[in-house]
């Protein structure tokens, strides 16, 4: 039987995330190389597992079994590549945590995705829409990345962008084709972008970690891949016949750890049975 | 086992050229070309793998595949290293796993057509869309069209033939 609400809250469960959150060793001081490398590596992880995780929400409800499929997939890599993000924040916060300690026992003010990644799926040309605008930054910022001053990161972000080229170009190519396709479709997808659009600048905002991080030339500055984006994100609306909405108003916060309400309701149930179950292996 | 009676590495590489790919069994892991090195450290056998996709959900099998190996061979000290860089890449697929692919029904990966995700002439280039021709494994007829940019794994995409109807899989460039 499951566990009912006071087991999840338990002793053990409050015990082993305080654990977890550092094995007894103190917190990286904020603002040093290490803490800046910690956060710029999550906000890559989180974007990659939340994401992810959302994705993967599609698996056995999509339109047709080939982009349920596809959408699987898609889900698959960006696990995968959150493995080796995370996997990194914790051996540069030295502080003994692993990838899946990250994912599982950490609470929504301590992830740093963008907000864009969090959104619900909505119908599935939401869910390409939202796949397209990230995707648009993603392979720009992979690129950069490798040419990062830690060797680390330049691998990981290698290996990332083979995979990311192929996301790219499948989420380009639906947006286009629904977009430039039935009333019904095109419709959907203006909604789409109307509602995201106001979550992309977000990905754009740098803070002083990232000035950092960007000075010591270990990852790019947010600012600066905002021309990629603009010109792959023109182009492909162009085909798709869709009208790029007026404004720049951008939520900001989850690059700091501030999210929305669909935060606490991911990780519900993203983290369920870890906190149910303390210490679970596979 | 002393120093002297550890097996040479060409006898690993024999005895890790035995075990299957555990997604596509008709081809083994050596052949996938994810084994990037057999060497000695001290008595210690160090064999350095490289994953296809980051989020290959056979990478542990995989290892777990190579140690079992190893072990029923007699070999007890064995350390697996993963390696990211040079990321792997589908030109590392032997030529004779390529016709083993074929005849299992996955088309094998047309070199050189990996996707780049770049804009060309103001359109992301799609490579590996309406330009490219894979031959039906079951038939070879030319005449075949993409399903999905994604298949049965990542490593995929779906296919089909329009002249003998055979849904395929096609090895997709990396």
């Amino acid at each position: 039987m499951a566990p009912s609400l006071s087991d999840i809250m338990t002793p053990d469960a409050a015990e082993l995330a305080r654990a977890a959150g550092g094995k007894g060793r103190a917190p990286l001081e904020m603002g040093t190389p290490a803490h800046d490398l910690f956060v710029g590596l999550a906000r890559l992880g989180d974007n990659t597992l939340i994401l992810g995780h959302r994705v993967s929400e599609w698996c056995g409800h999509a339109p047709v079994l080939e982009e349920d499929i596809a959408l699987a997939n898609m889900a698959l890599d960006l696990i995968g590549q959150t493995q080796l993000w995370l996997g990194l924040a914790g051996e540069a916060e030295g502080r003994g945590r692993t990838a899946d300690d990250l994912a599982f026992l950490r609470d929504a003010w301590h992830f740093y995705n963008i907000l864009l990644v969090e959104r619900p799926n909505r119908d599935f040309g939401h869910t390409l829409m939202r796949q397209f605008l990230f995707d648009a930054w993603h392979q720009p910022m992979l690129k950069a990345l490798e040419g990062s001053s830690d060797v680390r990161i330049a691998e990981i972000a290698q290996k990332a962008g083979k995979e990311v080229a192929y996301h790219i170009e499948r989420s380009a190519d639906l947006v286009i084709r629904l977009g430039d396709g039935t009333e019904e479709s095109h419709a959907r997808m203006q909604d789409a972008l109307d509602r995201l659009w106001p979550y992309a600048g977000e990905m754009f905002v740098g803070d002083a970690v990232d000035l950092r991080l960007a000075e010591a030339g270990v990852m790019p500055a947010p600012e600066d891949l905002r021309a990629a984006w603009d010109e792959t994100v023109h182009a492909v609306l162009s085909e798709a016949t869709l009208t790029r909405p007026e404004g720049d108003f951008a939520h900001k916060g989850g690059r700091q750890g501030r999210h929305t309400e669909d935060m606490g309701h991911i990780l519900s149930s993203m983290q369920w049975l870890q906190r149910a179950y303390p210490g679970a292996t596979w | 086992m002393s120093a002297d009676t550890l097996p040479d590495t060409e006898e690993v590489w024999r005895w890790l050229s035995e075990v299957p790919d555990p997604e596509i069994p008709v081809i083994t892991i050596t052949e996938l070309g994810i084994i990037r090195g057999v060497e000695y450290d001290a008595d210690t056998l160090v064999v350095t793998v490289t994953p296809t996709y980051s989020g290959c959900p056979a990478t542990s099998m995989i290892n777990l595949q190579i140690e079992e190996k190893l072990r029923d061979n007699g070999v007890e000290k064995i350390c697996l290293k993963r390696q990211l860089s040079p990321a792997w890449t589908t030109d590392w697929i032997a030529d004779a796993a390529r016709e083993k692919l074929r005849a299992y029904g996955i088309a094998p990966p047309i070199d050189g057509t990996a996707a780049a995700g770049d804009m060309v002439a103001g359109r992301i280039a799609r490579m590996t869309g309406e330009g490219l021709t894979v031959n039906c494994p079951r038939c070879g007829s030319a005449n075949t069209f993409r399903v999905s940019q994604f298949g049965s794994t990542p490593c995929k995409a779906a296919y089909q033939c329009r002249d003998c109807l055979e849904p395929f899989d096609y090895f997709k460039c990396i």
